[in-house]
């Protein structure tokens, strides 16, 4: 994902002379090459975060892009003040870039470990929440966000993701993402999950069992429309996001299907309330929290009985 | 113990370093490599604390703020007796005991969870200033890194404990002229840092960060403000292809590089 932000950054920023990119100290092997062509475009401000975000939105408030590149916990929690005023309240023209999300960190520890950014975010007025599940939607979402007006968080995982998007579906932030047509069972997924979602998705298949399953790569603003629509049909709906089950993709979600009045059978597959103190890769830590492919499918073909 | 017990012990944990690195493919050897003489003399000669009785509410305290070098953190701690050094092998891999950076609860030794940069000296001072109510007469040390410095957080807690007169506490910073995406004095240049930090009213030293007798000398050194040790050091010391190369902040030696670094250990 992070090499197709880069990419599309790169081709965008030969045009337009507005796109800068600051980093507080990370990006080795990932900018050079921007910094190579678009040297006064590219700032390492050093490992400071706050400092980051504010230089960021005095550079937008004189008219210019502004893409922070950062580890997701370090560009959203550590600043996090200076984006809920600088960025949300007065609207600017900043995109914060985290890599990282969920447990991609794996063995680095809980400190990397983002499980709660989504929530935070999402409690900012202004802020479009942006989590890509492959590198066609961060194209997408990278071109669009040159036109957005006001403040984007890009959700991203690491590198090497493939592209699950089927071709000759189209974009826009704030539409949900349909990758496989189902009848039987509604899947939304959101973001760096999607590998075993599509793994889900076979399993499923092979027990004859048709799930729908959907990228919401924006959750805010959130595709009110398409759920409220798959809702309508009754059949089960599951979510699936590498975040704690506080506050993000479920629970938007449950919040909609709660006031809606929906009776419909709802299940929401997420990091528990904890911090990972296991040691291990993001597929071990997955495992222990319950995440991986098959497990979902036990729980789901138990849930369906 | 003599220096040259302090040698010897210093082998073994760059030694141990290489291993774990190259067992649990982790990142930030280098990083890691140029602190060890400080912890050595730290564990081995400074620091009022009894592995046996890890939670004494009277030892001394040591943060590493830059927790990314944890690996040097656990082969010390393991070679000082606060755990079983089989557990060496449990670092940053699946069903591992020992994570990339610190986790409190992970083992005996370790004060306080870390891996986001710029938090070890505020704590620091909070255990100088409990210290202090408690009237009690432990030592706390912090060591950052130098491009970890760049924090704003760093800085209020310079400024705080200067103003505070908080003799109780040293920062160490490790000034291996390196952070993350470049050499730290041209991402930001920290220089002046002594007289820096001199202003912010705190005694610094500066010294080879790799010579057991300056590291001695400096933390022995009796006086009634906050201390800052600046230790020049090489990122990567001790292996000369890893020695002041950005590339092994992020490489973890293969076995042909595992190989050839034991090598120049012999
Ligand atoms: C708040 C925060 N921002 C960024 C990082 C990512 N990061 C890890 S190590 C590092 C460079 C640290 O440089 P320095 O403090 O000089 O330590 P060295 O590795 O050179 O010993 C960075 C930017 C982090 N861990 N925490």
């Amino acid at each position: 994902m992070r090499t197709t932000l880069v990419k599309t950054l790169i081709e965008l920023a030969e045009k337009e002379e507005k796109i800068f990119v600051i980093t507080p100290d990370l990006g080795f092997s990932v900018w050079e090459e921007f910094e190579r062509r678009f040297p006064e475009r590219f700032l390492n401000v050093g490992i400071a975060e706050a400092n980051a975000i504010g230089i960021a939105t005095g550079l937008s408030l004189c008219g210019k892009i502004v893409y922070v590149y950062s580890i997701i916990p370090f560009v959203t929690m550590r600043p996090f003040e200076q984006i809920r005023i600088e960025l949300a309240y007065m609207k600017t023209n900043v995109r914060i870039v985290g890599v990282g999300a969920g447990v991609t960190y794996g063995a680095q520890g809980a400190t990397h470990h983002a499980i709660e950014d989504i929530a935070i975010m999402r409690a900012l007025p202004n802020m479009l929440i942006f989590s890509p599940c492959d590198p066609w939607e961060v194209e997408q979402g990278v071109r669009a966000s040159l036109n957005y007006e006001g403040p984007i968080y890009f959700r991203l995982g690491k590198k090497g993701e493939p592209v699950i998007t089927p071709v000759g579906n189209s974009f826009s932030f704030g539409r949900a993402n349909v990758i496989r047509r189902g009848r039987d069972v509604y899947i939304l997924f959101t973001g760096n999950i999607a590998d075993e979602v599509v793994k889900l998705y076979s399993l499923l298949e092979s027990k004859g069992i048709s799930a729908e399953v959907v990228s919401m790569h924006t959750l805010k603003p959130f595709d009110y429309e398409y759920l409220d629509k798959i809702l309508k049909t009754g059949n089960p709906v599951f979510t699936i996001e590498e975040h704690s089950i506080i506050g993000g993709l479920g629970s938007i979600v449950a919040e909609y299907i709660a006031e809606a009045g929906y009776k419909v059978r709802f299940k929401r597959f997420g990091i528990p309330d904890q911090y990972a103190h296991w040691v291990g890769s993001q597929k071990y830590i997955r495992e222990r929290f319950g995440l991986l492919a098959e497990k979902m499918f036990g729980k789901i073909c138990e849930y369906l009985k | 113990m003599n220096y040259l017990d302090l040698s010897k012990i210093v082998q073994d944990i760059r030694r141990n370093i290489l291993y774990m690195n190259n067992r649990g493919r982790a990142s930030h050897t280098g990083s890691a490599l140029s602190i060890v003489e400080l912890l050595v003399v730290l564990y081995f000669k400074i620091l009022r604390i009894d592995p046996e009785n890890p939670y004494k509410s009277n030892r001394d305290r040591f943060i590493l703020s830059k927790a990314h070098a944890s690996a040097a953190l656990y082969a010390v701690l393991a070679k000082r007796g606060f755990f079983s050094e089989e557990w060496l092998k449990k670092f940053h891999v699946d069903g591992g005991m020992l994570p990339g950076h610190l986790d409190k609860t992970s083992a005996p030794g370790i004060e306080v969870s870390a891996g986001s940069l710029g938090h070890g000296l505020s704590i620091g001072i909070g255990m100088a200033l409990a210290g202090k109510l408690d009237k009690s007469d432990y030592k706390v040390y912090v060591l950052c890194g130098d491009g970890e410095i760049n924090e704003g957080s760093i800085w209020e807690g310079i400024l705080f404990a200067g103003a505070k007169k908080l003799d109780n506490l040293t920062l160490i910073i490790d000034y291996n002229k390196w952070q993350a995406y470049g050499r730290t004095n041209e991402v930001i240049n920290l220089e002046p840092l002594s007289l820096k930090l001199k202003s912010f009213n705190w005694y610094p030293v500066e010294i080879d960060g790799h010579s057991f007798e300056e590291i001695e000398d400096a933390l022995n050194l009796k006086v009634s403000q906050p201390k800052a040790i600046i230790a020049h050091t090489i990122k990567g010391k001790g292996i000369s292809f890893m020695e002041d190369r950005l590339e092994w902040h992020y490489k973890s030696p293969s076995e042909e590089e595992l190989k050839k670094a034991l090598e120049e250990l012999e």
